[in-house]
Order: C-alpha cells, then sequence, then structure tokens
C-alpha cells in the first residue's frame, strides 16, 4: 500500500529530476499501463503517466509540455496508489511536469486563470474580500475566538480554508465544526483575515509560484503566533501544511477536522443524542482517503451517529472514485466540457444514488458544491442530499 | 512599431467603499487599489499587436499603492519597459493629471514619439472617462475612444479600430497614425502570467521611476460631497408555490392598474 511522505524536495525542477533518487526510480517503470487505466481521465489523454514516462526517458518531454493535456490530471492519487512499482507519480513526477506545462500555456483557461489570480490577490479563489473571511462566524452560536484578538497561545490553530470560509454551503461545515469543538471543550482559535488559502491546488495544477507566495505568507502569518498545532476543514490544505510546508520550517502537528474528532469522539459520544434517521452513504475523498487511507475515522464517526445507518458505495476507500476538484479541476469543468470529458462527480453521484442513501455524506468541502451539482444535474435533487460529516455530528448534538 | 500604454490605479471594489469623515473623500485605511479594468484591456491590446508586429510596448502609469505589483506582472507578460511616475496625485482629477502626463511624457526618453498610445477609455473613480481625450488633444493626436478591436497596417501607417454601438451595432474606423485610442474591450481577455515569472520580473529590478513635471495650471478638482445613493425602494422576493406566486404577481399588477 502506497504511504504518503513529508516531501524532502518539494522545489525540485524538470531538469533537475532525474538527478534525485525519486527521479531515478521512474527509469524502473515497466510501462505496463496500470496508471493510463485507472486515471480516471486516462482514456482522453494523450500523454498518461505511463506515456509520460516514457516520452521522458526518450527525451520526447518537451512534446508533452507544449501541450495542454496535463491539465486533464485532477491529482486523484490513484496512478500513485496502484503503481506496481511504487512509482510516487503525484508527490514528485505530475507536478514538476506540470509545472512546465502551464509555464507555457498560451492560455489559461478562463475560470481557472479567475481562481489563481483571486487566489493571489485577496488569498481566496472566489475573489472575496480577505476582511470577511470571518464572516461567518455570525450564526455559529458559539464564541470562535480570532487568534489576532485573543492574544494568547491556543492548543490549536483552526486553518478553516477558503471554501469552508466564504462559500456559504460550506460555511455550513465550519460552523457545524465551531459547534463541534466548542462541544469538545478544545482550546482553539481561527486567524480570520489573516488567514490565507494554503495553495495546494495551486502547486498541483502546475503554478508553483503562486503555491511558493502563499506559503511564504503563510509560514509568516503562523511565525506571529503560539500555537501547538494546525486543524484543517480542507484535505488539500492537510496535504500541503503536513507534506509540503515542513521544507520550509513548519515543524507542528497536523490534523484535519474529521480525523481529529474522530480521535476525540469518545468525550464526544456522551452529547450524540439526537437521532437523525438517515441512511448515510460515505465518499472518500482522494486525498483524505486515498492517499492518506483515513477511512476508517469518519466511518467510525458516523456509526456513533443515532438513528444512521451506512451503506457503502461500489468504489470506496482506497479504491475510491475521484469527485474532479483537485489539482486546480474545481475551476475547469467548462475547460473539461470543451475537450468532452466525463464530470467526474456525476459518476461518483450515480453510484451514490444506486446505494439508495438519502444523505451522501463528505469530508472535503470542495465536494459539496460539485456533488449538489450533480445530484440537480441528474435528477436526484431532493431525493439525496449532501452534508459534510461535521454538519451531521453538529446536528446529532444534543438532541 | 512603438506602442505606449497608459495604465493607472483604482479603488478596488472588493472592499466596501467608505466616505471619509470629511464627507468629500473615500476612506482609504482599508482602501486597496486594483488596475483600471479598463486599461488592463489596453495592455492586452498592445500585447497581441506587440505578438504580431513585433512592436515595442513601454508601460507608464502613475505611482499609487500596489502599482509595482502591475508594472511587474506587464513586465513578466513581455512589454518592453515599465515606468512608474511620481508626483501625480490620484485625486487629481482628469484635467490635472492629463496636464501633468502631458507635461511628463515628452521627458521620458523614449516614451514619445509613439505610433499608438492606448489607454482605458474610462475608469471607475473618472468623471465621464475624459482623461484621454483631454491628453490627447494636449499630445496633438487624434483620439478614437471606446474602442474594442484594432489591427494595424504599418506599411500603410494607419490602424483599423472596432467600435461597439447599441442595439449591436459596429463600427469600422481608419486612423491615420500616429493616434491616441481609448480601449474599452479587446478581442481576447487579459492573459494571465504565471506568479513564477512576476516575482522574476520584481527581482529584476526593471521598473524605472521619473518624477511628474507640472503642466499649464488647472483648477483642482473640488469635491463638495460625496455619499452612497439613497435607498428609494427595496425589491420584494416572490415565496410559496407556483401558484401563490402567480395570484401574487397578479394582485401587484392589478393594484397598479397593470390589469
Amino acid at each position: 500500500m502506497a504511504t504518503a511522505a513529508v516531501l524532502q524536495t518539494p522545489d525540485i525542477t524538470l531538469d533537475g529530476l532525474l538527478g534525485t533518487p525519486a527521479g531515478r526510480a521512474l527509469l524502473s517503470c515497466i510501462q505496463c499501463g496500470t496508471c493510463a487505466g485507472t486515471c480516471p481521465h486516462g482514456d482522453a489523454m494523450r500523454y498518461t503517466p505511463r506515456r509520460l514516462i516514457g516520452m521522458l526517458r526518450e527525451g520526447y518531454i518537451e512534446e508533452v509540455l507544449a501541450t495542454d493535456d496535463l491539465l486533464s490530471c485532477v491529482t486523484c492519487y490513484d496512478c500513485w496508489a496502484k503503481c506496481p512499482r511504487g512509482l510516487h507519480l503525484t508527490d514528485i513526477l505530475l507536478p514538476v511536469v506540470k509545472e512546465q506545462v502551464f509555464l507555457r500555456l498560451r492560455e489559461v483557461p478562463p475560470e481557472l486563470q479567475d481562481a489563481l489570480a483571486n487566489t493571489m490577490r485577496y488569498g481566496n479563489p472566489m475573489g472575496e474580500s480577505p476582511r470577511k473571511r470571518a464572516a461567518w462566524v455570525d450564526g455559529a452560536g458559539v464564541p470562535v475566538p480570532i487568534l489576532r484578538d485573543l492574544g494568547r497561545p491556543v492548543d490549536v490553530l483552526w486553518v478553516v480554508e477558503c471554501y469552508a470560509a466564504y462559500y456559504p454551503r460550506g460555511q455550513d461545515n465550519a460552523r457545524a465544526t465551531a459547534r463541534v469543538l466548542d462541544a469538545l471543550g478544545v482550546d482553539y482559535a481561527i486567524l480570520g483575515p489573516e488567514e490565507k488559502c494554503a495553495g495546494e491546488c495551486a502547486r498541483l495544477v502546475g503554478e508553483k509560484g503562486l503555491f511558493d507566495s502563499l506559503r511564504e505568507q503563510n509560514m509568516a502569518t503562523f511565525g506571529k503566533y503560539e500555537f501547538g498545532s494546525l486543524l484543517t476543514s480542507d484535505p488539500h490544505a492537510f496535504d500541503a501544511f503536513r507534506y509540503v510546508y515542513p521544507a520550509l520550517g513548519l515543524d507542528r502537528p497536523v490534523d484535519h477536522t474529521t480525523p481529529f474528532l474522530a480521535a476525540h469522539l469518545d468525550a464526544l459520544r456522551p452529547r450524540l443524542t439526537r437521532k437523525l434517521g438517515y441512511t448515510v452513504t460515505y465518499h472518500d475523498s482522494c486525498v483524505l482517503g486515498r492517499h492518506n487511507h483515513m477511512h476508517d475515522e469518519p466511518r467510525r464517526i458516523l456509526q456513533a451517529l443515532p438513528g444512521v445507518s451506512l451503506v457503502e458505495m461500489t468504489h470506496n476507500r482506497d479504491n475510491t472514485i475521484c469527485c474532479g476538484g483537485g489539482g486546480g479541476g474545481m475551476w475547469l469543468d467548462t475547460h473539461y466540457k470543451s475537450k468532452g470529458l466525463t464530470r467526474l462527480s456525476d459518476r461518483r453521484v450515480e453510484e451514490a444514488a444506486a446505494t439508495g442513501a438519502d444523505v451522501l455524506a463528505v469530508s472535503c468541502p470542495y465536494e459539496v458544491p460539485r456533488f449538489e451539482d450533480s445530484l440537480k444535474v441528474l435528477g436526484y435533487d431532493g431525493r439525496m442530499v449532501v452534508r459534510d460529516v461535521m454538519e451531521l455530528v453538529a446536528e446529532a448534538l444534543d438532541g | 512599431m512603438r506602442i505606449l500604454v497608459l495604465m493607472k490605479m483604482v479603488p478596488d471594489i472588493v472592499e466596501e467603499l467608505e466616505v471619509a469623515g470629511d464627507g468629500t473623500s473615500l476612506d482609504r485605511e482599508y482602501l486597496r487599489f486594483i488596475v483600471n479594468e479598463r486599461d488592463d484591456y489596453a495592455l492586452e491590446q498592445a500585447l497581441l499587436l506587440k505578438d504580431r508586429l513585433q512592436a515595442t510596448v513601454t508601460v507608464v502609469a502613475p505611482a499609487a499603492p500596489e502599482v509595482d505589483d502591475i508594472l511587474n506582472t506587464a513586465l513578466a507578460k513581455g512589454v518592453d519597459r515599465v515606468i512608474r511616475v511620481s508626483g501625480i496625485p490620484a485625486t487629481s482629477g482628469a484635467r490635472a493629471t492629463a496636464s501633468a502626463l502631458a507635461a511628463t511624457l515628452p521627458g521620458i526618453p523614449g516614451a514619445l514619439p509613439a505610433d499608438l498610445v492606448l489607454s482605458g477609455c474610462q475608469a471607475i473613480d473618472d468623471l465621464d472617462g475624459f482623461t484621454a481625450p483631454i491628453l490627447a488633444t494636449a499630445l496633438g493626436l487624434p483620439y478614437l475612444g471606446l474602442v474594442s478591436r484594432i489591427t494595424v497596417d504599418p506599411g500603410a501607417g494607419k490602424a483599423i479600430v472596432g467600435k461597439e454601438y447599441p442595439a449591436g451595432v459596429t463600427g469600422r474606423f481608419e486612423v491615420v497614425l500616429p493616434a491616441f485610442l481609448g480601449v474599452q474591450g479587446c478581442e481576447k481577455p487579459p492573459r494571465y502570467v504565471p506568479v513564477a515569472k512576476v516575482r522574476a520580473a520584481m527581482a529584476s529590478g526593471r521598473i524605472e521611476e521619473v518624477a511628474a513635471v507640472s503642466g499649464p495650471s488647472v483648477p483642482p478638482l473640488d469635491v463638495t460631497a460625496m455619499g452612497k445613493p439613497q435607498e428609494t425602494g427595496h425589491a420584494e422576493m416572490l415565496g410559496g408555490s407556483v401558484r401563490d406566486v402567480a395570484e401574487r404577481v397578479a394582485d401587484i399588477l392589478a393594484a397598479r392598474g397593470l390589469l
């Protein structure tokens, strides 16, 4: 089983790739095509990972870099997980090649361009005011301390991240998380207006310069305060903080809200008294699930909720189906449609609907808008709803 | 072929604009500045012409908060020179700004003469978009504003300019060069440039700085009052079933004598 690890050389370039152990390992690729077969867009890509490695080894990499083919990679970690040679393609090869592809793109698809430009200017892809980043706390129903105002160290710094902070349905997740942290008595605070995007999706779409800029700004902000550990609502930020930021000196423990709650479940269990009466199917996100193998944690939480019965989709755990939102895919739907690609969230929602569940539970804030859109497009609106695990937990509190 | 692009910063309305205590200006405490959108289109148009005609492009912008970001971004996009002009207050008004630029531009080595001078045709802090035509007049150049497409025939020394009018009507004009064009739009939206290239431009330190030269004295813009629009009514959102909404619409129309 592939295991996620801290990137020792996150700033490696394509030129220096074959000079690193991970780069040299690519020479051992047996060209079996498992990566191409498992890639959710592999049937439409000219340069699948297998072919990409072959082109690189034979000195034809410039032909790959001259196309926008690798924009189809949604960094789902499927090739990373299933390579029989254990080549961690999503850790090294794909980011460094995509970086060079991005630098050569003649045109950046408009929605992606807006998201990246907004992230650079405002620290979030929506282009919202940084001053409104903590606006969601109104309606949380519990105090949500902002670290700058608190004026003292905290045990946990909760990095809410962009979709939970700004997107209206994401804010439901943020408010629910605040209620759960309050119920647990966690000593925590948020950064509020000082928080900026972690930048992981920028890195994995190839916009390395934007990631570097955000990483520097975030590290400077973290350096202003004392806190014991980092907690985030976004699996992509979790990955960035846990595996990429350490190279620049981040040395605190990092957790995602779902496994964090799973670890504190026994303390919360006496207060989970409201009977929900839902049949729930859980979607393993590519990052939290396949990359970090955190499959049991969300299921343990869901099974602890009164009146919840859990059913599984055909593709689950490490074999989950990507929602299509990672690696910049969140802002490439129109681009993919113009290329005739299937909307991956539609495939996932079809499978979720086939379980007969009335709730599709998720642990990634990208998935709420993606799956809610697919439910509407596919005609399942009204038969199934999308809820973050934290929303379900908050609903079950103190019945 | 030489192209001069004039750009400026304007208040970024992603933040709520607040009127300062004096009642005549914006509260600048939380104000951020962003490139004037029309100027960004003017830059894109210049870059497209540069790609096609191997033109040299120079960008000039008055000093303002965050202006270095747009100048470095312009360098990263491929312009040849960027120049920051200090000493032109953002609140000068169209006539004073045009006067200062008209006095300053001829003294910047290599900026003028240019075959084409491009700027946005208006800005959100303009009064009716007069800066460009006043400046064109002062520079002795013909001016055509609200331009959305430009092609240049360098051999004939002329530009073919497209303008859009209401009801889908388009106009096509032939302009003898040199000329000053006020850009409203462009055949393509402004391009994205990777942040790594912008950071490289920042590190290069290629922004040139010149001080503004005083032009003929122009009475300053005298703002007597600034305020937010007065609310005079509200939208009413109709809810309920289709029948409920239909009946409510009928009631509203009937109440206004429209049935």
